[in-house]
Formats: C-alpha cells, sequence, structure tokens
C-alpha cells in the first residue's frame, strides 16, 4: 500500500497513528458515504435519532445496520432480528484466519481491534505484511473508520431534512477500495490459484444464492481450499514424506483428505 | 417501542461481537496446524476478490437499466490504477467521481 514508502520506525506512536489514519483514507471514502445514507434511512424511517450512532456503535457492522433499520421500522421479532444478523455477519468468522491480530497489544486494543473488525479493516490490514504493522497503527485506522461511520451517519440525520434529494453514488467507493485491493493481491504468480478459487466460488454463489452471495462464496471457497490442500498434501506426501505434524495438525489434514 | 429498539440493538452487538471474537479464540489452538496456517494464507487474496464482485453485483442489481454506469466506473478505476502508479486513493477517487457523475448527470 502507499505507506511502503514510508520508512517511519517503529516507535514513534504518533507516526503510526498518521500511518494508521492515512490507511484509512481510502475506504473512508466509501464508509462516510454510507454511514450519511444510515442516517438519512433513519430519518426517513421516523425512527428515534439516536438509533443511528446506537447501530454504529453497538453493532458496527454496515451492510447488517442498513438491513436492521427497516426492520426495526416494521418491529420485526426479535428472532427473525438474530437470525439475520447472525447470518448476514456469519462471515466474520472467517477473518480470523489471517486477520494481524497478534500485532495488537493484548488487553484493550486488542479487544478494540475485534470488535471493530469490520470488512474494510480486513481488507486493509490483511493487504499489509505484517510485519510493518503495529498495535497503535492497527487501532487508529480502526478507530478512524468508526469514526467516518458514526460521523457520516451524524450528518445523514443532519441534512436528512435539508435535502430532499441527495447526491448519490458515493457508495462506489467501496467496490473501488475491493477492486484495486484485489488488482494489488493478485499481483504476485502465488495468488492466483486463490484468485481463481475464489472467482470460481463467487461465480457459482450468484448463480445459485443470489440471495445471500457473499456468505455462500465464503463457504464454496473454503470447501475448495480445504481440497487444494489434500490435493497438495497428498502429492507432498508422495513425493518426498515429511515427519508427521503435531496432533491438531494431523486431526485436520486426515479430515480433510477423508472429505476430497 | 424505545425498549424493544434497545433489546434488538443490544442483540444484534452481542451477536456480531460474539462472530468476531470466538472464531479467534477457537483458533488458538490450532495456530500450528499445517492446515489452519494454510488457509490464512490462501485467503485474505481471495476474500478481497469475493468482497469485489459481491459489491459491485449489489451495485449493478440497485442501478437497474443504468447498470452500465457500474461497469465504466470499474474500468476507470482498474485503468487509473494500472497507468497511474497503482495509488489506492487516487485509483478509488477517479472512479467514484466518474459513478457520481455519471449517477447524477445522466
Amino acid at each position: 500500500m502507499s505507506a511502503a514508502a514510508t520508512p517511519s520506525a517503529p516507535g514513534s506512536r504518533r507516526s503510526e497513528a498518521l500511518l494508521g489514519v492515512r490507511d484509512s483514507l481510502g475506504v473512508g471514502i466509501g464508509i462516510f458515504p454510507l454511514g450519511v445514507a444510515l442516517g438519512i434511512l433513519v430519518v426517513q424511517a421516523g425512527l428515534p435519532l439516536w438509533v443511528a450512532p446506537a447501530l454504529s456503535v453497538v453493532i458496527f457492522a454496515g451492510s447488517v445496520e442498513l438491513l436492521l433499520v427497516g426492520m426495526l421500522a416494521a418491529a420485526t421479532p426479535l428472532l427473525t432480528i438474530a437470525i439475520t444478523v447472525f447470518a448476514v455477519n456469519f462471515r466474520h468468522v472467517f477473518y480470523a484466519f489471517s486477520f494481524p491480530l497478534s500485532r495488537v497489544r493484548p488487553g484493550l486494543p486488542r479487544a478494540y481491534s475485534v470488535y471493530a473488525l469490520i470488512d474494510e479493516a480486513y481488507a486493509t490490514y490483511v493487504m499489509i505484511p505484517p510485519e510493518r504493522l503495529t498495535s497503535t497503527r492497527i487501532v487508529s485506522g480502526q478507530a478512524m473508520m468508526q469514526l467516518y461511520w458514526v460521523g457520516g451517519g451524524l450528518i445523514g440525520i443532519a441534512i436528512a431534512s435539508a435535502l430532499s434529494a441527495p447526491i448519490e453514488g458515493f457508495e462506489f467507493a467501496l467496490a473501488a477500495t475491493f477492486t484495486v485491493m484485489t488488482l494489488d493481491a493478485v499481483r504476485s504468480k502465488r495468488e492466483v490459484p486463490q484468485a481463481l478459487l475464489a472467482a470460481l466460488a463467487v461465480a457459482v454463489a450468484v448463480a445459485a444464492f443470489p440471495d445471500s452471495t457473499m456468505l455462500a462464496a465464503l463457504v464454496i471457497f473454503v470447501a475448495l481450499l480445504a481440497v487444494r490442500y489434500a490435493v497438495a498434501a497428498r502429492r507432498r506426501g508422495v513425493a518426498d514424506p515429511e515427519p508427521p505434524d503435531e496432533r491438531p495438525a494431523d486431526g485436520e489434514t486426515g479430515e480433510t483428505g477423508a472429505a476430497a | 417501542m424505545t425498549w424493544y429498539l434497545i433489546a434488538a440493538i443490544a442483540l444484534g452487538g452481542i451477536i456480531t461481537l460474539g462472530l468476531r471474537a470466538l472464531p479467534f479464540a477457537m483458533l488458538k489452538p490450532l495456530r500450528r496446524s499445517k492446515f489452519v496456517r494454510s488457509l490464512g494464507e490462501w485467503m485474505p487474496a481471495g476474500i478481497v476478490l469475493i468482497l469485489a464482485v459481491v459489491v459491485l453485483r449489489d451495485e449493478i442489481v440497485a442501478r437497474g437499466a443504468d447498470w452500465w454506469m457500474v461497469l465504466v466506473a470499474t474500468a476507470v478505476t482498474v485503468a487509473v490504477h494500472l497507468l497511474a502508479g497503482r495509488r489506492i486513493l487516487l485509483s478509488v477517487a477517479a472512479g467514484t467521481a466518474c459513478y457520481v457523475a455519471l449517477v447524477n448527470l445522466l
């Protein structure tokens, strides 16, 4: 990312915080307008104004908040809301595999980092080599992202009554950010196989599960990676037999081998 | 109504936090597993691609008859990124400006 050119020595907390702010700018162009949209929706749905900041602080997960505004206005049963939140946010389960949480100081910073692990924070920090990341940088980046979101919501509330037809289309920044991150991710040849598997997974998901594309694509993607691992492990086992792994690893390979 | 809203939002918050925190706790003992490490290495590029496709598709669906605007703005984003030195902020700003102009002016 852009921070690659900055030779700042990790240690100066202020420069690390500034790096975090910089990390957040790219996704911020997308997060802020979505926050504004959330504020406008809350007003238009006739909900109390505190609902917008409450959603952004208590839940802090963009897509499901936008979804909940309509459900809250319709007094949807709590069980339905619980199931919806669970289904829409289940994708977060997969982020634990690769988010550089070990770079964040244990205690309060780490707890905040987990709580604020939105898609944009995952995508931003998983793309930077872990050795370049510090606790201060990650946490300040995530805090800025939440600031854009909460602040956007408040501004949305403010302009909902003033403007009848606000300017549209800023939400495209999120799509643009993920597109650009994909371009950067597949630059090295080693990343091409998983990109192709992900493309296959999302194509199948779009065709077969149009209502829950994101979750379906992730599940198919992980299944494909498991098959790939089993195939590679078998091939490796034939080429040069490796010493047996620790027990948990053995269990995993055994399972995937059986599944493939 | 107020208590319903508080209960619903708190419920959503607890479920979301659980989905974010529990996998980290569960994966800790599996850190040494080769399978888990391989997944951690392979997943980022794929997940970013999936996020891109899903968000773009949602935008195409939401745009209805003007779906082509999404494709034009995506092409501009990619072109700027590849031709202007892979600067994320610049590419995102150019693509978004193009999209906002198309949506609001046409």
